[in-house]
């Protein structure tokens, strides 16, 4: 157990601080003033891109997870916007540097890096949802090309999106995981039709994508054809990192003490109440007990050595505990709580609601916690499989 | 930056998890249980080979000179096997106050004895951590303690008391003037009432010792509460993958992995937040009891949580005294209240950032 910083990364930081405070008026109030200009000069610096080779747009730096931890604590200090970390960017440029042939690298990365192609993931299908392997949007071959036909849903951004990296059922006679591709395939192909996906929260944080004999050529297809199980559960990991990332929930965890301490009732602070106190102690444990499993898994990952049941446990805890923060702040605001959309009494824009309501989503999505718990007991305690499920 | 354990820590552990295999089995564990023994000397005499009862305490004294995260790692093994040894109070706790207190002669006179596991030292400290109750406490003057202490810690067979007085000053007595057994629900944990009726003792010169050892034991009291509650999971998943019914190994069924998932979930965060907080008790770092507080209490709810799940996985057989998971169940309860329950405990996690009005 060692937390100190050497010399050599004690300096990094310092220089990483030293670039957000020269670029300070770039980003006031917390969001770039031009997204794209701001994304070019984080990859020229290497605060965005950073271990993706130059010949592909990125920055070229030598993986080194100790480093990138100090940009994101920085950027998260200083409350500067991180690069462009859409889907494209988070999960299709890691999937095609490990699979991609050297034509799709050098013609999506840059491009997709740069902000100048937005794209969306189509996995999920209203009958393809836990059991994402069972996608039935299917394509069938006309020459050079596929013609696509079918639906997905939960497709965030898929309105302002000119890509789409998804799961088609390519070899109909072929085994349930071995028939799916992994297929790019342009938004503003005929045949596509958006249709929003209005949700609790009031919003459409996602949409339905429907297709009708939509053509894409064949070599569009990523990591082969029949692969595209193998190569979606290559992104998948990706984003069931970022789902359950102790960063971002110590950050509300803070601004959950601040509420505390600052609203009152009868004049009273909501945090002088024992029962408040207490629950915001007991989640404050369960906050700290995540980010101390993070530092382990980073160190894991430096290493090399696995990390076990404690990287198995992240997303379903964290969404959890992102969920039950939201929920006291909820209650500890009273018949403040409630109030959204907008309005003189409305806290911090109504954002304590809608993450309670949206962070549900985010425990159902990127495999539901119930998949989680699987994964943990087959996985982390080798117990044996659903017997059914695993032969369906 | 590195949060793991060294190889040297992971070596103490195993071979502390190891020798307790053979010094303290099921039966051994059933025996000193039962048998309401005063201590059980073949435990503590094995685990003194391996340097255990000095593990604190510096090399000049004959110790091993190693921190808290080297006697979390011990706690842990020990919890893992429920063992009846006086670790908590001779080898942390007084330890700990003759270091931080304790005057250059006392420490010579104590420590070297304390290593060598020829001393077992108990140490009385409820009241000044947990409040006093039935009317408990001590009262020093003229070199003299007067009054009742609770819920004193290894103080069968002790050679040597550490005891807090109600201002919370401690003070060194070689025994007090009674003691009768306080009968709790783990009798692999004894604890006794300590009356003093003018005991001859010796006070300890700092008076910022006694929050120092309280963030020890609620730390040791922590990792023993980890090590009890792995020990409660592996034995249900060991279990589920065993017994059969309706023609299917129990752990089949999702509703039984599911709670050993959630079970795994909890627990194993929860280590890390166990070392940090030993980590930061042995750095001096500002947030030390802080983190210390959050390992009690938060151990304190995740092994209630296990205790409970890990014996319903077992179904009615983990009621029984046959299976003896009880043992770790009541380890776990005690440990739960001993020394401030969660609510307590949280309460002074948020007095110490600033978050009760005086």
């Amino acid at each position: 157990m060692d937390l100190t910083e050497t010399p050599e990364l004690a300096a990094f930081r310092a220089e990483v601080r030293a670039f957000l405070a020269a670029h300070a008026e770039d980003y006031a109030g917390g969001a770039a003033k031009d997204v794209r200009s701001w994304q070019k000069l984080l990859i020229e610096n290497g605060y965005a891109a950073r271990t993706i080779p130059r010949e592909y747009g990125g920055y070229g730096a030598e993986p080194d997870i100790l480093k990138s931890r100090i940009i994101a604590e920085e950027f998260i200090a200083a409350s500067a916007p991180r690069g462009i970390a859409n889907q494209g960017v988070s999960m299709l440029v890691p999937t095609l540097l490990e699979v991609g042939s050297e034509e799709q690298k050098t013609r999506w990365i840059g491009p997709t890096l740069r902000g100048e192609i937005v794209w969306c993931q189509g996995y999920s299908e209203p009958g393809a949802g836990s059991d994402l392997a069972s996608v039935q949007t299917k394509a069938i071959e006309d020459g050079d090309d596929f013609v696509i036909s079918g639906s997905k849903i939960w497709t965030s951004t898929a309105h302002a999106a000119q890509m789409m990296f998804a799961l088609i059922r390519t070899e109909p006679e072929a085994a349930k995981h071995e028939g799916i591709s992994y297929v790019l395939i342009p938004m503003d192909t005929p045949g596509i039709e958006v249709r929003p996906l209005k949700t609790m929260t009031g919003q459409a944080e996602f949409n339905e994508v429907f297709f009708t004999d939509v053509r894409v050529p064949r070599d569009q297809v990523v990591g082969g054809r029949g692969r595209g199980w193998f190569v979606a559960n290559t992104t998948l990991k990706h984003e069931r990192g970022m789902l359950g990332d102790p960063n971002a929930t110590e950050a509300r965890l803070n601004a959950l003490i601040e509420l505390m301490k600052t609203e009152t009732v009868d004049a009273q602070r909501v945090v002088d109440n024992p029962i408040f106190r207490d629950r915001l102690m007991q989640l404050q444990a369960r906050v700290l007990a995540m980010k101390f499993n993070g530092l382990r898994l980073l160190t894991s990952q430096v290493t090399g050595e696995g990390a076990g049941v404690a990287g198995l446990v992240v997303k379903l805890q964290g969404c959890e505990l992102n969920h039950q923060l939201a929920a006291l702040a909820i209650d500890a605001l009273g018949e403040l709580g409630i109030l959204y959309h907008d309005g003189p009494h409305l806290r911090a824009k109504g954002r304590w609601q809608w993450n309670y309501m949206f962070d549900l989503g985010l425990i159902i999505g990127g495999g539901t916690a119930q998949i989680q718990k699987n994964i943990i007991s087959e996985r982390g305690l080798g117990m044996p499989r659903e017997p059914s499920a695993a032969k369906a | 930056m590195r949060f793991a354990l060294s190889e040297d820590q992971k070596l103490l552990q195993a071979s502390v998890a190891k020798a307790l295999e053979a010094l303290s089995p099921l039966e051994r564990v059933r025996r000193f249980a039962d048998q309401e023994q005063e201590t059980a000397p073949d435990l503590w005499g094995g685990l003194t080979e391996l340097g255990l009862p000095g593990l604190l305490i510096a090399e000049e004294h004959g110790g091993l000179g190693l921190g808290m995260v080297e006697a979390a790692l011990a706690a842990e093994a020990l919890g893992a096997a429920v063992a009846p040894a006086p670790f908590l109070g001779s080898a942390v706790l007084a330890p700990l106050a003759l270091r931080l207190a304790g005057s250059p002669e006392q420490q010579a006179q104590w420590l070297p004895k304390l290593a060598a596991g020829e001393v077992i030292a108990g140490v009385a400290i409820s009241e000044a951590v947990a409040g006093a109750r039935d009317g408990a406490g001590v009262e020093a003057s003229d070199l003299k303690l007067e009054g009742k202490a609770l819920f004193a810690l290894d103080a069968r067979g002790a050679g040597l008391l550490v005891v807090a007085d109600r201002k919370g000053r401690l003070h060194l007595a070689e025994a007090a003037s009674a003691l009768s057994p306080m009968d709790s629900i783990d009798a692999t944990r004894r604890l006794s009432e300590l009356t003093f009726r003018g005991t001859p003792a010796a006070p300890l010169a700092s008076n910022q010792a006694l929050e120092r050892l309280r963030d020890a034991a609620w730390i040791v009291l922590a990792a023993e509460t980890l090590g009890a509650s792995q020990a409660m999971l592996d034995k249900a998943v060991a279990y589920a993958k065993e017994r059969k019914q309706f023609g299917r190994v129990i752990g089949s069924f999702q509703a039984v992995k599911h709670l050993c998932a959630e079970m795994a979930a909890e627990l194993e965060p929860a280590r890390a937040l166990v070392w940090y907080a030993a980590y930061a008790f042995d750095q001096g770092l500002n947030e030390a009891p802080l983190m210390a507080a959050h390992a009690k209490a938060h151990l304190s709810e995740v092994g209630r949580f296990v205790a409970r799940t890990a014996t319903e996985v077992h179904g009615g057989i983990g009621m029984t005294d046959l299976l003896g998971l009880h043992y770790w169940f009541k380890r776990i309860g005690q440990n739960r209240q001993l020394l401030g329950g969660p609510e307590r405990v949280r309460e002074i996690a948020a007095r110490l950032q600033g978050l009760v009005v005086a």
